[in-house]
Order: structure tokens, then C-alpha cells, then sequence
């Protein structure tokens, strides 16, 4: 996409990182004990600790990647909204107040509170490790979708910029500030999506989405003249060449010595309708329909072609009103732009044609998901594996629940969580409208759908576009600030402290985390470039799947079946970890990533809960089976 | 459930709140596989409108959302009673034996 760098965004954001940074160094010079960088000393009130739940969960997935897949796909990226929430019902009823009564500092602790075994703390500071890995690559990616609108920089500069502050926050600081940067960000978030979300209502619904002083690109249709399934000519453009990707046929044109590709409906209406390309050239430049980048010919695109209220057809519709906004698309039209590569000569081309799509399937699940008719197996497992991770992950986060720990009582631990449902079940309901909204009000880039929020947003006016960017930007740095304390909790705690019985003192093992936490920055940056371009939302959903068949069954079997044996949670984490890893690494998004095709992938599971988890279980308890507790374990408790 | 009881919570109070959060765990359990169970197998009745016309899938989606909040404030509301009434079971029995 191309962008312009907006000064007043500019400034909002400088304003407000500086604000983020200032108040982590404020609580940095307070504090310095290992039990503040990691828990905040238990002191935190279970209000501000409640929104900071929120700011902590609400990451760039939530923001980015479910109101992007919403716009692209509709109901199908709310499933994540649902899913991620539900998730907390997991968290709330069965783990938060148990794991509050038995923990210390990390994940690992509480798991191994009761046993003190050395497979365990390995195991857990794997995978929370992994876990954290997995779900700092969408905020990354999140981070580098951000500032190309916003500062008019390329993906990989958002990504370093991103990594940099972030580690300055963490090395400078740990727990405490990151808790109050949360609670500040979550409440912040909150206000504006709904702000936004009042916008959006208010403008209504209008085709095409002009308003403001926004305008829409009028996309051509130009009528070819045909002989034997073959374009012959068309009135002021030369045919250069046509090629056939499934049922879908695509024609390059060319006119005053630019080169167009155009979607050749034959079956339908015999017209060849404008498409959004880019291609890269051998010699490594890029175009943008046909020409470069400066020349501004590439649009931002996503409409109704028709709108239709109680049966009768509108141009436009007015404020409406929540339900009245959902039930209007649901009765019209939406324009989507889906993505296809070719090969031509020795150009590599993504060409982004309109596909029209009734709005009663846009606001069903099946347009990612295939559920419905033309669902298959495997279609049918994905959906399933998708929403298990959802709802079994959530309590099983390292970063979430090291959380449970900033409050003072079991009791403020409940309340918090309890806050936090609520304000990320009301943020959710509100990225149904904001999805919606910006599927057809013209805005979406077809590279990235992760800007959907922001770029509606700016659409509505710069202040607006401003002060949402900062704090999505902001979300990213605290969500990341605290997956690198839970990540080097992981490495200097639990690996080099527990594990290796290293014996550090309070400065040393602050200090060891501080280097851990610059090293754990330093891959997520390099992470962040490697998966640019993929929906965040998606690549959570394998942190959740991780998190789930890892840590959850260690978890349950703990609290609930008394005869769990550590060498079985040790080994259903293992066996969480590999199987999971193994059914992603051989994913049809990974295959297409390492360059050999979705449709060659060993199989076409995209989310691996449902195979990992079940496996997982049974680990457990088959390990548990085999190497009973032993009775000197029974009584065995750390404090 | 065979956790560690802190010093000021009672056995009882621990396992009535847990008894609860099981029981609403499962109530939620059922209404949330209700919805993918539908999803996968009677696709075609989510597109079914219910009311104010949006569809059963919306309307399925955003009640789960709106149900969740509401379950946790029960829960909250009953594990709050529960603690409170071992509060004032053990101050009543304190100031018998006073």
C-alpha cells in the first residue's frame, strides 16, 4: 500500500510513547527486587489490575486481526472474538483462583509447586518460552503494519522500532510499569473502538463509500471482442497475454506503455473488470498497477454494490442504529477483493480481483472456514481445532497468567478477571461494527488486512486516525513488554536459576533476566519481518493452540485428579509442544511461506488443537499410569 | 480440588467455590460447543433470522459473549457470599469462645 507519513499522527505518537516510556522509568527507579521486575510485588489494585487484564489480552490481535478478518472474511474473524472470550470462562472458573493460591513468580512455579521436580521446571520454561515466541511474532508483524501509515516506513523499520522500545521498557523496568501501561492502554482502547464504532453508526451506509472528503476509485469494466474463448482486441488497449488460475480468468492489457491485468468474466457478463496488481519484476522493482509506487494508482478498496433496506434498493442510508447496521449488510451486497499469483514471464504478480458476496454469507461462518456446503474434513477439523485452542488457550497463556499474581488475595484476583471479561466482552461486541465498518467503507489495503481499524478510522478524520494508531501502537509495545518478562521469567528464573541451580541473588537474577530479555527481543524482531503479510489473529490462533495442548492439560490434571505424577506433566507438556509445533511447521501457511505451495502441505489442518490436545491428555494420564507419584511427593509442598 | 489453602481460607469456602466454578464451567461448556456443534453439523440454521433480523449466528455469537459476563458475575456473586459467611461463622465463634 502506499501511504503518506500523517504529522499529526506523528506527533500523538511521540506524545504518547514518550508517555509509556516516562512511566516505565518512573516505576523502574522505585523498585528493584526480583519479586517487583516479575509480579509487581503483589501490590497492584484488583481494578487497575482488572483493565490491565484487558490491555494485556486486548493485543494486536484483537485489535488488528479480529476487526481485519472481519472485514475480509466477516463472521468468520469474529469466531476469534467469541472464542478468545469464551476462553476466559476456562481462566475465571477453574484455574484463577487455585493457581493464585498455590504460585510464586511464574507459570513453571505453580505448576510445580507440589512437586519440586526438574523435568517440570524444564519442560514449562520450554514452553512458555515457545508460547511467548508464538504469540510476540503477530504483534510484531501487527507493530510493522502500524507505522507504515503512520510514519510512511517500510514493515521491517515498525518491526526494529517496536523491538527497541520495548526493550528498553523491559530492561529498564519488568512488571510494575508494564502493569500500568496495560491498564492504560486497555481502558484507552476501549474508549476509542467505541468511539469509533459511534462513527461508523453515525455515517451510516452508502455506496460508493464516499463521505467526508473521502472518494472511491471507480474500477473500469471494459466489453472485449471474443473468437474461440480468446480475447482478439478491446477499444483502446493492445492484448498482451491471458492466463487461467482455477475458474477465474485474468487478461494483461496495456495502454500508453502501462501494463494492466483485468478479471475476464466470461460466463457471466462477457466484461473485464479492473483488478489491483502488484508485481515484481525480475530486476527487483516493484509495481503498483503497472506503474510505480509514486505515481499513487494503487487504492484502498472493500464496498457494497448494493444496499438494500426492508427490500427496497439505496444509495445510501443514513445513521443507523446497532442492529439496523448488521441486519442492512446482512440484506446487501459486499464487494471483496481476494488475492491470486501468477507467474508471467519472469514477473512474479498478485492480483487482488473483486468478487461480489451476499451479505447473509458475509455474516455467516464458511467465508475462512469452510463449514457450509462447500465444506470437506478437513474444512470441518479446522473450524473445530480453531475454537478449541480458543477457548482452551486463554488460561493457559504464561504472560496471562502471571498476572494472577500482581494482586494481593485470590479474592482481588477474581474481581480482576471478572472486569476483565467484561471490558474485552464489550471491546469484542464493538470489533464486530468496526470489522463491518471497514469492509465497506472503502479502506482496506488488499496487502495487509491487519490496518482495517486504524485506516477506518483515518477515513473518519486524522485526530481520530491519530490517537487510535498511538494506542494500537501502544497495545503492541505493552502486549510485548509483557510476553518478554513472562519470556525471560522463563529463561533466568525458571531455566538458569531453578533448573541449572544456579542459586542467583535478587541483583543477579534481575540482571540475568535483563539480558534474557534483550536476546528474546531481538528474535521477535526478526520474527516479525519473516511472517509480514499474514493476518495477526491467525498466527495467535497457533500461540492459543500451543498454549493449549502444552500447558492446559498439565494444568487441569494438577488441580483436579490428586494421583498426577510429575514425570506425566512433565511429559504431557513435551508431547503438547512437539505435536502442535509439528501439525503448524507442516500447515498449508507454512508450505505456502517456505515457497512450496498450500495445496502441496503434508495436510490441510491449519490449527492443530484438535489432534495436540486430545494427545496431550492422554499423555498425561498414560505417564501418570506408568510413573506413579511417589508417596514422599504426597506431603511434599514448597511456599 | 487439592490445592494449598492459604492460611485465611477455610477447606469448605475452597471447595463450594470450586463445586461452582465447575458447575458454570460446564454450563458454558455446553452452550459453546452448542454453537460449533451446530456450525459443523445444522450449518445451514444459523443463517435462520431470530430477531431485531439479525441471523442465529450473530445473535448465538454475541449471546455467548454476553453470557460469559453475566456467568462470572454470578460467580462472583456467590463465592463472595461464601467467603463472607465463613467470615462471620469464624468471628461469631470467636466471640463465644471470648
Amino acid at each position: 500500500m502506499i501511504y503518506d507519513i500523517s504529522f499529526t499522527a506523528l506527533a500523538f505518537f511521540f506524545v504518547f510513547v514518550g508517555l509509556v516510556l516516562g512511566l516505565s522509568f518512573y516505576f523502574g527507579r522505585k523498585k528493584s527486587s526480583s519479586s517487583s521486575y516479575y509480579a509487581a510485588g503483589g501490590q497492584i489494585h484488583w481494578a487497575v489490575n482488572g483493565i490491565a487484564f484487558a490491555g494485556d489480552y486486548l493485543s494486536a490481535a484483537s485489535f488488528l486481526g479480529i476487526c481485519g478478518m472481519i472485514a475480509i472474511a466477516g463472521f468468520d474473524g469474529f469466531l476469534y472474538a467469541i472464542g478468545f472470550l469464551a476462553g476466559w470462562i476456562v481462566a475465571l472458573f477453574l484455574i484463577a483462583e487455585p493457581f493464585k493460591r498455590l504460585g510464586k513468580y511464574t507459570f513453571t512455579d505453580a505448576l510445580n509447586a507440589k512437586f519440586n521436580s526438574r523435568a517440570i521446571t524444564l519442560t514449562a520454561s520450554i514452553s512458555t518460552l515457545i508460547i511467548s515466541i508464538f504469540y510476540l511474532i503477530p504483534q510484531m508483524v501487527g507493530a510493522g503494519d502500524l507505522v507504515m501509515p503512520l510514519l510512511g516506513l517500510p514493515h521491517w523499520a515498525g518491526v526494529i522500532l517496536v523491538g527497541a522500545i520495548v526493550i528498553a521498557i523491559v530492561a529498564s523496568a519488568g512488571m510494575a510499569s508494564t502493569t500500568y501501561v496495560q491498564f492504560l492502554k486497555g481502558g484507552l482502547l476501549i474508549v476509542l473502538s467505541t468511539v469509533l464504532t459511534v462513527y461508523i453508526l453515525k455515517n451510516g451506509l452508502s455506496t460508493p463509500p464516499e463521505f467526508n472528503e473521502n472518494t472511491y476509485h471507480k474500477f473500469m469494466e471494459l466489453t472485449p471482442e471474443v473468437k474461440n474463448d480468446q480475447i482478439v482486441s478491446v477499444p483502446n488497449w493492445s492484448v498482451i497475454t491471458q492466463q487461467q488460475i482455477g475458474d477465474k480468468t485474468f487478461v494483461k492489457l496495456a495502454q500508453n506503455g502501462i501494463e494492466r491485468w483485468f478479471e475476464w468474466t466470461q460466463n457471466e457478463d462477457n466484461l473485464l473488470k479492473e483488478t489491483l496488481t502488484i508485481t515484481k519484476k525480475a530486476d527487483g522493482t516493484t509495481l503498483y498497477n503497472g506503474e510505480s509506487k509514486d505515481n499513487r494508482k494503487f487504492y484502498q478498496v472493500g464496498h457494497l454494490s448494493k444496499i438494500i433496506v426492508n427490500g427496497q434498493e439505496l444509495s445510501q442510508t443514513g445513521p443507523l442504529g446497532p442492529f439496523e447496521f448488521l441486519s442492512t449488510i446482512k440484506d446487501s451486497e459486499i464487494v471483496r477483493f481476494l488475492q491470486v499469483k501468477l507467474t508471467d514471464g519472469n514477473e512474479q504478480v498478485s492480483i487482488y480481483y473483486p468478487e461480489v458476496t451476499s451479505g447473509s454469507k458475509f455474516m455467516l461462518p464458511g467465508l475462512k472456514y469452510k463449514i457450509g456446503s462447500d465444506a470437506n474434513l478437513w474444512s470441518k477439523m479446522d473450524f473445530v481445532s480453531l475454537m478449541l485452542a480458543l477457548f482452551l488457550g486463554t488460561a493457559a497463556l504464561p504472560h496471562i497468567l502471571i498476572r494472577y499474581y500482581t494482586v494481593k488475595t485470590p479474592r482481588d484476583a477474581r474481581k480482576s478477571t471478572i472486569l476483565a471479561i467484561a471490558a474485552i466482552g464489550g471491546f469484542y461486541i464493538l470489533t464486530l461494527f468496526i470489522g463491518l465498518g471497514a469492509g465497506v467503507n472503502g479502506v482496506m489495503d488488499v496487502e495487509s488486512s491487519n490496518m482495517a481499524a486504524p485506516l477506518l478510522a483515518r477515513a473518519f478524520g486524522a485526530a481520530l486516525f491519530s490517537i487510535i494508531s498511538a494506542v494500537a501502537f501502544a497495545t503492541v509495545l505493552g502486549t510485548v513488554a509483557g510476553l518478554i518478562v513472562a519470556s525471560s521469567g522463563a529463561i533466568a528464573h525458571d531455566f538458569i536459576d531453578v533448573y541449572l541451580k544456579k542459586n542467583l541473588d535478587d541483583d543477579k537474577k534481575v540482571k540475568v533476566g535483563k539480558i534474557a530479555a534483550v536476546i528474546v527481543g531481538v528474535f521477535a524482531i526478526l520474527l516479525g519481518m519473516a511472517f509480514q503479510g499474514i493476518n495477526v489473529s491467525f498466527l495467535v490462533g497457533w500461540a492459543f493452540a500451543i498454549a493449549a495442548s502444552a500447558n492446559l492439560p498439565a494444568i487441569l490434571f494438577l488441580l483436579f485428579w490428586k494421583k498426577t505424577s510429575s514425570t506425566g506433566i512433565a511429559a504431557s507438556i513435551v508431547t503438547g509442544i512437539i505435536s502442535s509445533l509439528a501439525i503448524i511447521l507442516t500447515s498449508p501457511t507454512m508450505w505456502d511461506k517456505y515457497g512450496l505451495g498450500a495445496e502441496n502441505a503434508l495436510h490441510q489442518l491449519e490449527n492443530p488443537a484438535l489432534i495436540s490436545f486430545p494427545l496431550a491428555v492422554l499423555t498425561v494420564y498414560v505417564f501418570t499410569k506408568m510413573y506413579p507419584k511417589k508417596k514422599t511427593n504426597l506431603d511434599h509442598t514448597t511456599t | 480440588m487439592h490445592v494449598n489453602n492459604s492460611a485465611e481460607e477455610k477447606e469448605i469456602v475452597t471447595q463450594q467455590k470450586s463445586k461452582l466454578g465447575v458447575r458454570l464451567f460446564f454450563v458454558y461448556l455446553i452452550c459453546y460447543a452448542g454453537f460449533v456443534i451446530l456450525g459443523v453439523f445444522k450449518y445451514e440454521l444459523l443463517a435462520t433470522t431470530v430477531f431485531w433480523g439479525l441471523n442465529l449466528a450473530l445473535t448465538y455469537g454475541i449471546g455467548l459473549i454476553v453470557f460469559a459476563v453475566v456467568l462470572g458475575i454470578i460467580y462472583n456473586y456467590y463465592c463472595t457470599k461464601y467467603e463472607d459467611q465463613a467470615e462471620e461463622t469464624e468471628n461469631l465463634t470467636e466471640g463465644d469462645s471470648k
